[in-house]
């Protein structure tokens, strides 16, 4: 029984971080009908410069540990967002008019961009976090013993994903979004700028996506320059999990696919972690490719 | 009468095809005009060129003393045009309230920041964008269907929740585009009082129907359109006895 409420708190942890980056994907394909592929490499930079920013300020030394890394992960947000809006300019708002298909390899193109800068940047061997900053305390419930790092990930992720749900539900900018990513030229005509909506989209989508490569770096304490790959094709096939689009949808199918991994992990073989992850992908796409909460189809790519 | 919208020498061709050719009209403000003429007469066109889904290629419009050429739609918007579709546009997933709350949104001050931080200014402009919402919706009559999500209204409670949208953005000119498609005799007569009462409201309408009845009965003004190009303005009765128009409505019997 411990074993398993260790891997479900575990599955969560990581499920939250996976959620986090579906809703990038989620949220431009909304809008845009576009896989962004280089979101997993802004994940990537959110986790480098969340080291970088830790490393060089002493923000924990200076602030204490609950107020530096909140500071942090403020940065780390902030910084990741504006990378996403100039990856819109530069990658994707030139081709808005083109074909969907010049989008997508603009997209592969800016994610080997980005992933060699880094390379260029830090060097392509792994980067590690000082362990020395992070807390290795652990949490008491009922004789259960959680690390904290994992407990504040599981609280932070669902914190985020509660707000973001409840500014596209309930605010006048979160209606224009939902009613751009439903009829752009309509929208036009109630008068929404379009062109900010989808600016806003790559200013939250990259921000959420940056504080899960922050998360990533303090809860396993390493990171290499090519791990957006990776995380970004499992947020991806959270979000089709989910339905892609459907932005509670990318939040239970980030959730659901961390636990069933945590679990396929711990009950049948760690070798075979990623293949049970997409595994799941194949099943979904073959029983319900609308995914879990999803009405529109994926029709292209 | 001062003319609220003005077009001049309006020219669009697609390809080979000219839509739209040398067409001008005027709107007057407060006034209730229609612009009718066949299928393919480019009606539709004439509108997306005012809304700016076109840009023309000749010619100039003129809203409220300011040329609107070149500006992007929800510009074009904000200085106070609405419309509605001939194929019903509504965002379907929505409910009625939130269609309405689109309309509203540019009307609302409040930037990104004050949003997210849930600001007390910005808390109490969504209370009254709502309201106002609300206000729209039992105008048309629709206030019982606030929370019903659009597409599983009817089909003529969807046409007017697309004018409650429209009537949202707060326009000085609505345009309609065939209101009455689609409608049946008892929803026709309800859609007649609801453009008087638009119209008692000082907005100026302009709109596109195939139903003569409807448009001789609440136009002030018809512009008729045949092929692109214009054929006749003035009121119903003049056009009603303009030779043109009778021969473009019922074609002309051949010579022996």
């Amino acid at each position: 029984m411990e074993e398993f409420i260790q891997q479900l708190t575990n599955g969560l942890a990581v499920g939250g971080i996976y959620a986090l980056i579906a809703l990038g994907y989620t949220m431009v394909y909304g809008v845009l009908k576009l896989i962004n592929f280089a979101h997993g490499d802004l994940f990537t930079y959110g986790a480098y410069l969340g080291l970088t920013l830790l490393t060089s300020l002493a923000l924990t030394d200076r602030l204490g540990f609950v107020l530096g890394i909140a500071v942090l992960v403020l940065m780390v947000m902030g910084l990741a967002a504006v990378l996403g809006a100039i990856l819109e300019r530069a990658a994707y708002r030139p081709l808005r008019e083109s074909p969907r298909l010049s989008a997508v390899v603009s997209a592969l193109g800016a994610s080997i961009f980005l992933q060699n800068t880094l390379m260029l940047i830090y060097g392509a061997r792994f980067q590690v976090y000082p362990d020395d900053i992070l807390p290795t305390a652990t949490l008491n419930f009922f004789g259960l013993y959680l690390p904290l790092m994992r407990v504040l990930i599981v609280l932070a992720s669902v914190v985020m994903m509660a707000a973001l749900y409840l500014f596209i539900q309930k605010t006048r900018i979160g209606t224009a979004i939902r009613a751009a990513a439903i009829d752009q030229s309509a929208a036009r005509l109630m008068g929404i700028d379009v062109n900010r909506v989808i600016l806003l989209v790559f200013l939250v989508g990259p921000a959420l996506g940056g504080v899960a490569g922050l998360m990533v770096g303090l809860y396993y304490g390493q990171v290499n320059f090519t791990m957006g790959w990776i995380y970004g094709m499992k947020a991806f096939t959270a979000a089709i999990l989910g339905g892609i689009g459907n932005i509670p949808g990318a939040m239970v199918g980030g959730l659901l696919l961390g636990v069933i991994e945590a679990m396929g992990a711990a009950y049948i073989s760690i070798a075979w972690k990623d293949a049970i992850a997409f595994c799941v992908l194949i099943l979904i796409l073959i029983v319900r490719p609308t995914g879990l909460l999803g009405e529109r189809v994926a029709d292209k790519i | 009468m001062v003319n609220l919208l003005s077009l001049q020498h309006l020219t669009k061709t697609f390809g080979g095809l000219t839509a739209v050719k040398d067409v001008s009209f005027t709107v007057e403000k407060g006034a209730i005009v229609g612009l009718i003429g066949p299928n393919g007469a480019g009606k539709t066109t004439v509108f997306n060129l005012i809304t700016g889904n076109y840009q023309p290629d000749r010619g100039q419009i003129t809203f409220a003393d300011t040329p609107l050429n070149g500006l992007r739609t929800h510009r074009i918007i904000m200085r106070g045009i609405a419309r509605t579709f001939q194929n019903i546009r509504l965002f379907q997933q929505l409910t009625a309230l939130e269609n309405v709350l689109a309309g509203c949104h540019y009307r609302m001050r409040s930037g990104i920041v004050a949003t997210m931080l849930r600001l007390p200014a910005q808390r109490r402009e969504e209370q009254q964008a709502v309201e106002r919402a609300q206000q729209e919706l039992a105008f048309v009559g629709l206030n019982s269907h606030a929370l019903t999500v659009a597409k599983n209204l009817s089909y003529g409670d969807q046409r007017r929740l697309e004018i409650a949208r429209a009537l949202a953005t707060e326009p000085r000119l609505l345009i309609l585009d065939e209101p009455a498609g689609g409608m049946n005799e008892q929803e026709t007569e309800g859609l007649i009082g609801l453009i008087g009462r638009i119209q008692q409201r000082g907005v100026t309408i302009l709109l596109i129907e195939h139903d003569m009845r409807l448009v001789m009965r609440v136009c002030e003004k018809l512009v008729v359109l045949e092929h692109g190009g214009k054929i006749a303005e003035g009121s119903p009765d003049q056009a009603r006895s303009n030779p043109q128009v009778i021969e473009a409505y019922l074609g002309v019997e051949d010579e022996p």
